[in-house]
């Protein structure tokens, strides 16, 4: 099976889903001639194999980016958008949380929007809190939007594809550390459901729920519980929204205690929702009170030691694990 | 150009229909219990929506604002589907989903209504793209006001629609205010049409208050667009006769202003030069009135008698 980090893997899925369909076309700040010019990039060749009247390099100009798509997608076409850094979403997100997420139910189910708003993620290069930030919850807090935002290389593809394909708008969250990670993808032409969340281990005695880049730390905190013989069930969510409470059900009820595990700060992060949906639905499951694992409440720092200190580590979860256990 | 009698009796027409709607909305929205939320009317401006889409196609398509009652009724939308969800009836052309304010009418190429101010413009940018890359016959119009061209989002939409020369003409509806604030006191410039070269297209100034004129501004841009020239801005200069929505008591105008903008009522001028040029009789003016006057009396009563929506409907609608 081929190789691939989370970007290459993207790629591929647009490679596949432009052939696929004429519809589909890409927009962005460098998605024809990046900076980078560096194939682990997701949108690496796709001017060369498309041309530029479906790669489409734009001003820097979220507003008009988002705006496109969302207009586009009206009449039919099949925008994929690319914003660059996370938290350049508060620049598209007037078009994306007023227009894309709410203009199909204004017209009473008339419009649709298919429309995938592709952002690059994620704590960990150095870069500070202006291209750091995990605003997944945000979007999630909006009805009308789908959040994907996948752990694997694999994951990715099948997600993409599906995002692509779903005729609602998806907001595709890519967490860049993923991009040098190599992993393996099956080549063909596969579609993972949007909403569905993967058991990425089984265990017995604790349930950790995570998504993104915080999937690796979950394994490898797992490895080392599973040396003092605490077996670790690991649920990746993949989709934020819609969620899977079945799995994340079905798990704590198995396990009886629970760990969320995310990137993002912890006030209003989306760990308090899966939080709140154990309580109402699945309290008497319960061993010990759930716990929940998150970056402080405080903007992604640059200089390394204080980024590592915001970023959640395997010793952090491993000591939640402990508390509870 | 000479404009025809057939486009200016359709226009007049239009423009009569659009009053006599929105004039049974002032008495309707202050009656308790009719029509739910804010009431936003296009009196004084039906020039602008008249003269436009009599200039269109089918197939062109608009995106609209707040004040669209006058746009969508010109460009052939149902009174009674529009007035029953102005009353947020389960009959309304959104299912009450949307009411007076975001009306979407895609039936009519009418599909997306924004009331966020300057919304409409990155959205008619994506919707001219898509006919740019179907290589469609048709144009995207985009109506906004003075306020709107203060956004971010004009900005950005002018300059991609320049950059990528996009077959979309920008409608200005300059009617002097924006919200309390008079244009003078949020725009230094004198003319929202000069900032048109900083994106690379054309500037026109037309007046708001002629449909004729308006009808021909938008022939040229129309064909500009079609020709592969790209977008142009049109201000169209007009005024709100009204205040910005029905609650508002227009302390703020002049009464003198709104004296002299009344003697430039753009269905009297018109229907006026149409009497006098012979195009029509004075009873062929009145019998038009009294038509508009039934259509909109037939679609307040469809709209009264329609049922609400069932409250478990406002689930519905939201996913494809």
């Amino acid at each position: 099976m081929q190789t691939l980090g989370l970007g290459q893997a993207v790629n591929q899925a647009l490679r596949e889903e432009m052939h696929r369909d004429p519809n589909v076309f890409i927009a962005g700040e460098g998605v024809g001639v990046d900076i980078h010019d560096n194939p682990v990039f997701p949108t690496f060749g796709l001017l060369e194999a498309f041309g530029p009247g479906r790669v489409k390099d734009t001003p820097v100009s979220e507003a008009a980016i988002a705006g496109l798509a969302v207009g586009a997608a009206e009449a039919g076409l099949r925008p994929v958008i690319e914003i660059m850094f996370n938290p350049f979403f508060t620049l598209a997100s007037d078009m994306i949380v007023n227009h894309a997420a709410k203009l199909r139910y204004l017209s009473g189910g008339k419009s649709s929007f298919p429309l995938v708003v592709r952002i690059k993620s994620g704590a960990g290069f150095g870069a500070g809190c202006q291209h750091s930030h995990n605003l997944e919850a945000w979007a999630a807090h909006c009805p009308g939007l789908k959040v994907v935002m996948p752990a694997t290389s694999a994951d990715a593809k099948g997600l993409l594809k599906s995002a692509i394909r779903d005729n609602n708008p998806v907001i595709f969250i890519e967490h860049m550390g993923l991009y040098f990670a190599k992993m393996p993808v099956p080549e063909d032409d596969y579609l993972i459901p949007l909403g569905k969340a993967e058991i990425k281990r089984p265990g017995k005695d604790l349930t950790v729920v995570t998504w993104s880049g915080m999937l690796g730390v979950a394994l490898k905190a797992a490895e080392k519980l599973s040396q003092e013989k605490i077996e670790t069930e690991i649920v990746d969510l993949r989709t934020l929204t819609p969620l899977d409470k079945d799995t994340i059900l079905a798990s704590v009820k198995k396990t009886g205690r629970l760990i969320v595990l995310h990137e993002a700060t912890r006030t209003g992060g989306f760990g308090g929702e899966i939080a709140a949906v154990v309580m109402e639905q699945g309290f008497t499951y319960l061993k010990a009170p759930l716990r929940r694992v998150t970056g402080p409440d405080i903007p992604v720092p640059a200089s390394p030691p204080l980024e590592k200190f915001y970023i959640p580590d395997e010793e952090n979860l491993i000591q939640a694990a402990r508390e509870i256990l | 150009m000479e404009v025809s009698e057939k486009k200016k009796k359709e226009m007049l027409w239009t423009m009569i229909l659009s009053r006599k709607f929105s004039d049974s909305l002032v008495s309707l929205c202050k009656t308790e219990g009719k029509i739910p939320g804010m009431m936003i009317l296009s009196t004084g401006q039906e020039a602008v929506g008249s003269g436009v889409c009599a200039a269109l196609e089918f197939d062109d398509v608009i995106i609209t604002n707040h004040r669209s009652h006058h746009h969508l009724l010109a460009k052939g939308a149902d009174p009674e589907k529009i007035m029953a969800e102005i009353y947020c009836k389960q009959t309304g052309c959104n299912k009450g989903k949307s009411g007076t304010l975001h009306l979407a009418v895609p039936e009519i190429n009418a599909p997306c209504t924004s009331t966020v101010v300057g919304g409409s413009l990155p959205i008619a940018v994506g919707r001219a793209f898509a006919q740019q890359y179907r290589k469609e016959t048709a144009v995207t119009v985009c109506f906004f006001g003075d306020g709107a061209a203060d956004e971010g989002s004009f900005h950005e939409a002018l300059n991609l629609a320049g950059l990528w020369q996009l077959p979309v003409v920008f409608v200005c509806e300059n009617n002097v205010y924006a919200g309390a604030q008079r244009y003078d006191a949020h725009t230094r410039v004198k003319d929202v049409a000069e900032r048109a070269e900083s994106y690379g297209m054309p500037g026109m100034i037309v007046d708001g208050n002629h449909a004729p004129a308006v009808y021909a501004a938008t022939l040229k841009a129309r064909q500009r667009a079609l020709d592969g020239e790209g977008p142009t801005l049109m201000e169209c200069k007009t005024y709100r006769l009204r205040g910005h929505g029905e609650s508002d008591p227009q302390h703020y105008q002049p009464k003198d202003e709104i004296k002299a903008w009344q003697a430039k009522n753009p269905i009297s001028r018109l229907g006026k030069e149409l009497v006098e040029s012979g195009i029509i009789t004075p009873a062929a003016l009145q019998e038009m009135e009294s038509k508009a006057e039934n259509i909109v009396a037939e679609a307040v009563r469809f709209a009264e008698e329609s049922p609400f929506p069932e409250a478990q409907d406002a689930l519905e609608d939201l996913y494809a």
